[in-house]
Parts: C-alpha cells; sequence; structure tokens
C-alpha cells in the first residue's frame, strides 16, 4: 500500500513543500494570537506535511524522522502541557486555567501573563493535535501493522 | 400494520410538538436575543483589556472557555486512543 514509488518529480516537489509546510503550521501557531489560526488548524497543517511525506516517499522515511514511541510521548505531552499550565494557576493561588495567576512567577502584568498563558496551552493543544493525526492516518492506512504492505489483489491483474 | 401506524403517528405528534417549541425561538439574526445580549458584549467590549489578546475568537476559545478547549483536547487524545487499541497490531 505504502512503498517508495521512486518517482523524482514527486519527492522533490515534496522534499522542497514539506519544510515550508511545517514553518506554516509553526506560524499558524504564533499567530493564533493576532489573526485567524491557533493549535488546532496548525496540528492538522504539521499533521499534512507528515502525510505528505509518508505518501511522497514511504512509511520508513516517515518512522525514521517521527518514531512511534516519540508519537505516542506527543500524543500524551499536549494534553499534559495544557492540564499543566492549568495546575500551575492553581498552585499559585488562582482558579485552575486562571493565566492572570501566572504573573507571579513570569515578568509581566497579569494582563500579558493571560496571553503567554494562553500561547501556552495552545502549544500543547498543536503537539496533541499533531501526534494523533499522524497516528490515526498511519493506523488506518496500513490497518495497524506500521510497515509496507503490498495490496495482493492489484499484484495479480496489474501485470505492466 | 398496526404497528407501521403507530410508529407514523408517533413520529406526526413528536414533529407538532417539535414545531410548538420552535415558536419560542428567537428570531433568525435578531440582535435582541438572548445570545446576544448575555455574554456576548461582555467579551467583545473587555475582551482586549481583560486577556491582552487581539483575535478575539482566541480569547474566548482559550481563556474564557478554557475548560472546553482542555476537553476537546482530552477527546482528540482519548479518539486516538482508541484507534490505536483497535488497529494496532505489533509483530508477535
Amino acid at each position: 500500500m505504502i512503498r517508495e514509488h521512486e518517482d523524482i518529480v514527486i519527492q522533490t516537489v515534496c522534499r522542497f513543500f514539506i519544510p515550508f509546510m511545517q514553518a506554516y503550521g509553526l506560524y499558524v501557531l504564533a499567530h493564533g494570537h493576532g489573526s485567524p489560526g491557533g493549535g488546532f488548524q496548525g496540528g492538522c497543517i504539521l499533521a499534512a506535511s507528515f502525510i505528505l511525506m509518508t505518501i511522497s516517499y514511504d512509511l520508513k522515511e516517515v518512522k525514521r524522522r517521527f518514531s512511534e514511541k516519540l508519537n505516542v510521548l506527543f500524543c500524551s505531552l499536549g494534553v499534559f502541557i495544557y492540564a499543566g499550565t492549568g495546575l500551575v494557576c492553581l498552585l499559585l493561588g488562582g482558579n485552575f486555567l486562571n493565566y492572570g495567576k501566572l504573573s507571579k512567577i513570569l515578568p509581566t502584568d497579569p494582563v500579558m501573563a493571560r496571553y503567554y498563558g494562553m500561547a501556552a496551552i495552545e502549544t500543547g493543544v498543536q503537539i496533541t493535535v499533531m501526534a494523533i493525526m499522524v497516528s490515526i492516518f498511519l493506523n488506518l492506512v496500513t490497518a495497524g501493522k506500521h510497515e509496507e504492505t503490498v495490496e495482493e489483489e492489484d499484484a495479480g491483474d496489474n501485470s505492466k | 400494520m398496526t404497528r407501521k401506524f403507530v410508529g407514523i403517528l408517533i413520529a406526526v405528534i413528536a414533529l407538532i410538538a417539535l414545531m410548538q417549541g420552535l415558536k419560542d425561538l428567537p428570531k433568525w439574526a435578531d440582535p435582541n436575543q438572548p445570545a446576544s445580549i448575555h455574554v456576548s458584549p461582555r467579551y467583545i467590549e473587555k475582551g482586549i483589556e481583560e486577556t491582552g489578546v487581539p483575535n478575539i475568537v482566541t480569547a474566548v476559545l482559550a481563556d474564557y472557555r478554557g475548560y472546553d478547549t482542555l476537553f476537546e483536547t482530552a477527546v482528540i487524545f482519548t479518539a486516538g486512543v482508541a484507534v490505536m487499541m483497535l488497529l494496532r497490531r505489533s509483530k508477535r
């Protein structure tokens, strides 16, 4: 299903394209405060770059750059960052997710502390969304085996 | 035949009951509907000075409705873990 096609045009175009997609995903995250964007959208763009890498190269290349262990770690790390930010606010004497209290440990006033608190949780959302999207795609497309398989019905009758 | 008739009857009664409830909803794009006069003006007027974020969507999503977004993220996480549990087969 996912095997190397050895198509030089597709591989070259995608090799140029993927870094720009990843930079754009980070841009969408960083500018989520001033323009449309945020963690969910940026995470999907980052995941799309890995999906493009999967379909233009092969599965081995993606597993080499973004291993399954790292993927599972990132899935839970994002939720951990989000809930951890809320818990830090709780420990500093505010309500859960009351980012204004972060001004006690950040060198800013309470209003800008809310700004940075939101940046932190959007980062967590982005990490989780990216890892989960890549994980769901890889699991669905390889039927959970995470290895390159040749479709058996195509092998016989599509003789070139 | 009787069961089919009863089913249709229940569907018609439910439709009439729902249409009755429809009369109490505010008109489409009415500026005085409860959703527009309860919390929206507060978010629009005080959003920037309370949160420092120019994008009001982000302010509502991540600050005023922080719990919602936290559990949205948890739902995505649960969906991914469920797909992993159902589909992932490790090599034996």
